[in-house]
């Protein structure tokens, strides 16, 4: 093992929580590690992750970094990458999904996609879900350098430690030919006072059951607890939530200390993006839900009766 | 517009905890196969995309599906024949002897022999969750790539509008074909998919078509053709190896409170995760 690089993500110029999960990764893998920041604000975000002890901190906002399309970031990334990095880590955010797979091809390299674990003697091997969270296959990466994307909820954020790390420019690359051919053309992004739910200590999930009134009944809750807000599939589909709430096998992987799962049955799908959760709480009216099943506390109740009592419980003195 | 998709059988996800796990092996045995759920909907797309809406018999362009598996799973190509496409390309393969990586250069190969406008996707296969072969293969060709799609608009089958799903929103970016895009969920919603000849008010069934008696039997009759994995991948090398599974940790139901007091009481009191 020679020297890990992680992937950082920025969000309007700061460094998203979710890339203290990837040094996490780094730190367990045991190597020195590197943190690559790219992007508009890369400098200045540098100086947010120098405080981890990283080896060093490279960063760039060249303008081939303008917009996060994993055209314009892999071709850098791997060209850093071939100078003298042989395991390459990215959490597996919708970014990290999106670009790893890139960089992974042209590194030759082989990809183990959201991983939940790793286990350092004997090689690296990496322990990930499959079939909807319902069994854990352990894998090993065949070629000489390694592409990781890691679970955030699997992988606590890093505390500071070590450092400071020295910054340094990156030299960025062409991007792809590819690059040509796609253009970012808006973010369209519901303004929202609710923390991210992949960030949250509380979430709050609604499912098909909350119809139109899914925001009325469950913005006063949330907004009591501090939680954010997640859904089910049905609902998003419906349209009563939007699609990025989504908890799930294929929507964000939550396992926050409560999750509040109200009008919500329990599909297989859903269990796989929540079952980590600490303390798992439904209300439900039917007394068979499945979600009782994984369910620390169960309240069998019509939700817009249940809902609103729970307000009015939580503002009583405890 | 050409369009390949690509379509993977799998064991029934709804049915996904009843798979047999053992330390060297997950046994699906019992569990009926159906199609990738995000595959099915990725065929939906290219039928959407390859007519006006209207008139759903009349093809403008062609659908092309391929699979990865063994004989049988061409049942699977035939029902998305009966559906509506085309023609079908089936990869004599078993999962042992494939990963992701290998798919997409084995695609990659049939691209460049049937040199398909689009290539169409599901974000990710629900047995191994791993959500990457449109991406690899996006890079092996050196195309764009627009994953995680909830929408596609085509204005002209020289470039689509497409809505990602990302974490923060929705991301809309343009592509200029050829170009591989990755199918979400919601694509199967009534106004997700406009092909340049769909009318603007149109609105689809919500969710995938289904075929006709006739079409099942028409569809017998449809190429489908079999190809050897290493003609379209020379190196058949896997990057990735299995060596071990094993079970989720368990986790037992809890109780049922009476009233929402007595849960208020037992979060502060007992759980200790509210104040
Ligand atoms: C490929 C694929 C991927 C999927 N990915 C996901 C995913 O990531 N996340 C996800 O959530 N789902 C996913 N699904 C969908 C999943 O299978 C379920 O269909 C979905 O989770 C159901 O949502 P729901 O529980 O809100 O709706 P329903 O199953 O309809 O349940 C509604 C519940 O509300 C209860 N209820 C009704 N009225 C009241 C009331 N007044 N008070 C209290 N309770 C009430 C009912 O008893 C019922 O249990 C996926 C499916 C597929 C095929
Ligand atoms: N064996 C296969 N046969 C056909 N298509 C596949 C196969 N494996 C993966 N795919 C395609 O690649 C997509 C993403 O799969 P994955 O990256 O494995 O999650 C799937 O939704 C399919 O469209």
């Amino acid at each position: 093992m020679t020297h890990t690089l992680v992937i950082a993500e920025l969000h309007e110029g700061h460094v998203r929580k979710s890339t203290l999960s990837a040094v996490t990764f780094a730190k367990q893998v045991g190597s020195p590690f590197s943190i690559l920041v790219l992007g508009p604000g890369a400098k200045t975000a540098a100086a947010e992750l120098t405080g981890f002890g990283a080896a060093k901190v490279i960063a760039s906002d060249d303008a081939t970094f303008a917009q996060p399309l994993a055209e314009c970031y892999a071709p850098t990334i791997a060209a850093v990458a071939k100078g003298g990095f042989d395991v390459i880590v990215v959490t597996a955010s919708s970014f990290g999904k999106d670009l790893a797979p890139r960089v992974a091809a042209k590194l030759a390299a082989g990809y183990a996609p959201d991983i939940s674990a790793v286990k350092v003697e004997g090689g690296l091997s990496f322990k990930r879900p499959m079939y909807a969270g319902n069994a854990y296959g352990w894998c090993k990466i065949t070629t000489p350098t390694q592409v990781v994307s890691v679970r955030q909820s699997e992988f606590s954020a890093a505390e500071p430690s070590g450092g400071p790390s020295p910054i340094e420019a990156a030299t960025p690359a062409a991007a792809d030919a590819a690059a040509a051919r796609v253009e970012f053309v808006r973010l369209e992004a519901a303004k929202s006072e609710r923390p991210d739910l992949g960030e949250a200590r509380v979430v709050i999930s609604g499912g098909r059951a909350l119809k139109e009134k899914f925001a009325e009944v469950l913005e006063p809750l949330a907004g009591l607890v501090g939680a954010a807000i997640g859904a089910s599939r049905a609902a998003c589909d419906a349209g009563y939530a939007p699609p990025e709430l989504q908890v799930g096998q294929t929507g964000r992987v939550v396992a926050p200390q409560l999750y509040v799962a109200i009008g919500i049955s329990g599909a297989i799908q859903h269990l796989a993006g929540m079952k980590g959760s600490k303390v798992i709480v439904a209300i439900n009216k039917d007394p068979d839900a499945p979600i009782f099943q994984v369910a620390d506390y169960g309240l069998v109740a019509d939700l817009f009766t249940a809902v609103p009592e729970l307000v009015a419980e939580l503002k009583k003195p405890a | 517009m050409k369009i390949l998709v690509a379509l993977k059988r799998v064991a029934d996800p709804d049915n996904a905890n009843k798979i047999k796990i053992s330390p060297n092996k997950i046994d699906t045995v019992g569990l009926e196969p159906k199609p990738n759920p995000f595959d099915e909907y990725a065929v939906e797309t290219a039928l959407r995309l390859t007519e006006n809406g209207a008139n759903t018999k009349q093809r403008i362009g062609e659908v092309i599906v391929v699979t990865f598996g063994p004989k049988d799973t061409e049942q699977t190509l035939r029902a998305a024949l009966a559906t509506g496409a085309d023609r079908a390309y089936r990869v004599d393969a078993t999962d042992d002897e494939l990963d992701g990586d290998l798919v997409a250069r084995a695609l990659k190969g049939l691209v460049e022999k049937e040199k398909p406008d689009l290539v169409l996707l599901g974000k990710q296969e629900v047995e191994g969750d791993a959500n990457q072969v449109g991406q690899l293969l996006a890079e092996y060709l050196g195309w764009p790539q627009a994953t995680f799609a909830g929408s596609i608009k085509s204005e002209d089958d020289k470039a689509l509008v497409v809505g990602r799903e990302v974490d923060g929103g929705s991301m809309i970016v343009k592509v200029t074909l050829p170009a591989v895009v990755t199918v979400d969920l919601r694509i199967v919603s009534p106004h997700a998919v406009r092909s340049m000849h769909t009318k603007p008010d149109h609105a689809y069934q919500d969710g995938v078509r289904f075929a006709a008696l006739m079409a099942i039997m028409a569809a017998k009759k449809k190429p489908l053709v079999e190809v050897k994995l290493a003609e379209l991948a020379p190196d058949t090398a896997l990057k990735i190896q299995y060596t071990a599974f094993e079970p989720p940790p368990g986790r037992k139901a809890g109780v049922k409170v009476k009233s929402v007091a007595e849960l208020v009481q037992k979060l502060r009191t007992e759980a200790k995760v509210l104040s």
